[in-house]
């Protein structure tokens, strides 16, 4: 059943089509493969299990990577 | 004996080996093109990276994976622009995540324009990583109790500033550096301040293990050629750290013979 999951990704307020995990969020953002690293409410959510992460409304997400810096 | 540096002289931080005792950052740079140029012509063989938030707006951006090749360099992830213990630990923590290094550097700030070391965020920072598996190497104040303090809880190297971040101001402090060395035994870097050429090789002649920059190459108009001379800087203060410098005296004492002359 299609649900609107209302997050916080990157600072920004998202809606997204749910359900959704990890995996899904990144193959929609065209991230998949990146060298990425992504924090949920905090936590670190390692890569071996973004396949198996449900986002849920109110979720707090982060997505980094390394760019230049001193 | 032709004066050249000995092979055997490495330094060796967290049983990682290196030749090059200049790391230098990545950031400022015009372009990544730039960045990559400048990094091969330093020699270094450890670079500083920052973590920050992929641009959701452009994910096909180039990245600087793509241009400074992780397999070649060790990436020292950075805690730039953290100014509390909690920002900084979720970031290294991401940073592992994203390539897997438990080898950093951390910084935790005080407020602009300033950006010194906040050492009460530095030492829980410090202590809540080493517990979590990380090899910190740590920037911080000229303070040689908070050096020989970080030692003790297990920093792997010790990186006091020699003037401000970006400052340029160069080594300000080297009395001071020298006797923050005295304390610990684990590397010893001069991180922050150094301006150009001579202030890389004042850090080495002091006997610092190595130093850490990035504005000096960055900033220069031409950053390939002070990346080419900060090398030559860092090779010239460690060759004159291991030749020893003459005393310094307060007065003349003639080169020439004092016998011999016309009268």
């Amino acid at each position: 059943m299609q649900t609107v999951i209302t997050v916080m990704l990157n600072g920004e307020t998202r809606a997204l089509d749910g359900p959704l995990t990890v995996s899904g969020l990144l193959s929609t953002l065209g991230l998949e493969g990146r060298k990425v690293a992504v924090e949920c409410n905090e936590a670190i959510v390692p890569r071996s299990r973004y396949a198996e992460t449900w986002l849920a409304s109110g979720d707090s997400l982060e997505i980094v990577h390394f760019i230049g810096g001193g | 004996m032709d004066g050249t540096l000995p092979v055997e002289d490495t330094w060796t931080v967290a049983g990682r080996r290196f030749r090059s005792r200049l790391i230098v950052g990545t950031g400022k740079y015009k372009d990544l093109e730039e960045t990559a140029a400048a990094i091969e012509a330093s020699g270094a063989e450890i670079v500083t990276v920052a973590v920050r938030r992929v641009n959701l707006s452009d994910p096909k951006a180039p990245m600087l994976q793509d241009y400074v090749d992780p397999k070649k360099y060790t990436y020292l992830p950075n805690t730039a622009g953290c100014h509390t213990a909690n920002d900084a630990v979720r970031t290294l923590r991401l940073a592992r995540e994203a390539g897997g290094w438990n080898l950093v550097k951390l910084e935790v700030l005080g407020p602009p324009p300033l950006l010194y070391p906040d050492m009460p965020g530095t030492f829980e920072a410090a202590q809540a990583l080493i517990k979590d598996g990380f090899e910190v190497m740590v920037y911080c104040a000229d303070d040689p109790l908070a050096a020989k303090r970080l030692e003790e809880m297990g920093c792997v190297a010790i990186m006091p500033l020699g003037a401000p971040i970006g400052s340029g101001l160069g080594i300000q402090n080297p009395a001071m550096i020298c006797m923050m060395m005295e304390q610990v035994t684990v590397p010893f870097l001069v991180d922050a301040g150094v301006g150009t050429a001579s202030d890389a090789a004042i850090a080495l002649e002091l006997g610092c293990d190595a130093v850490l920059l990035n504005s000096a190459i960055a900033l220069a108009k031409d950053p390939v050629r002070m990346a080419r001379a900060m090398k030559l800087a860092v090779e010239a203060g460690r060759l004159a750290h291991l030749a020893g410098r003459m005393p310094r005296r307060m007065g003349a004492d003639p080169s020439s013979p004092l016998t011999g002359l016309i009268r």
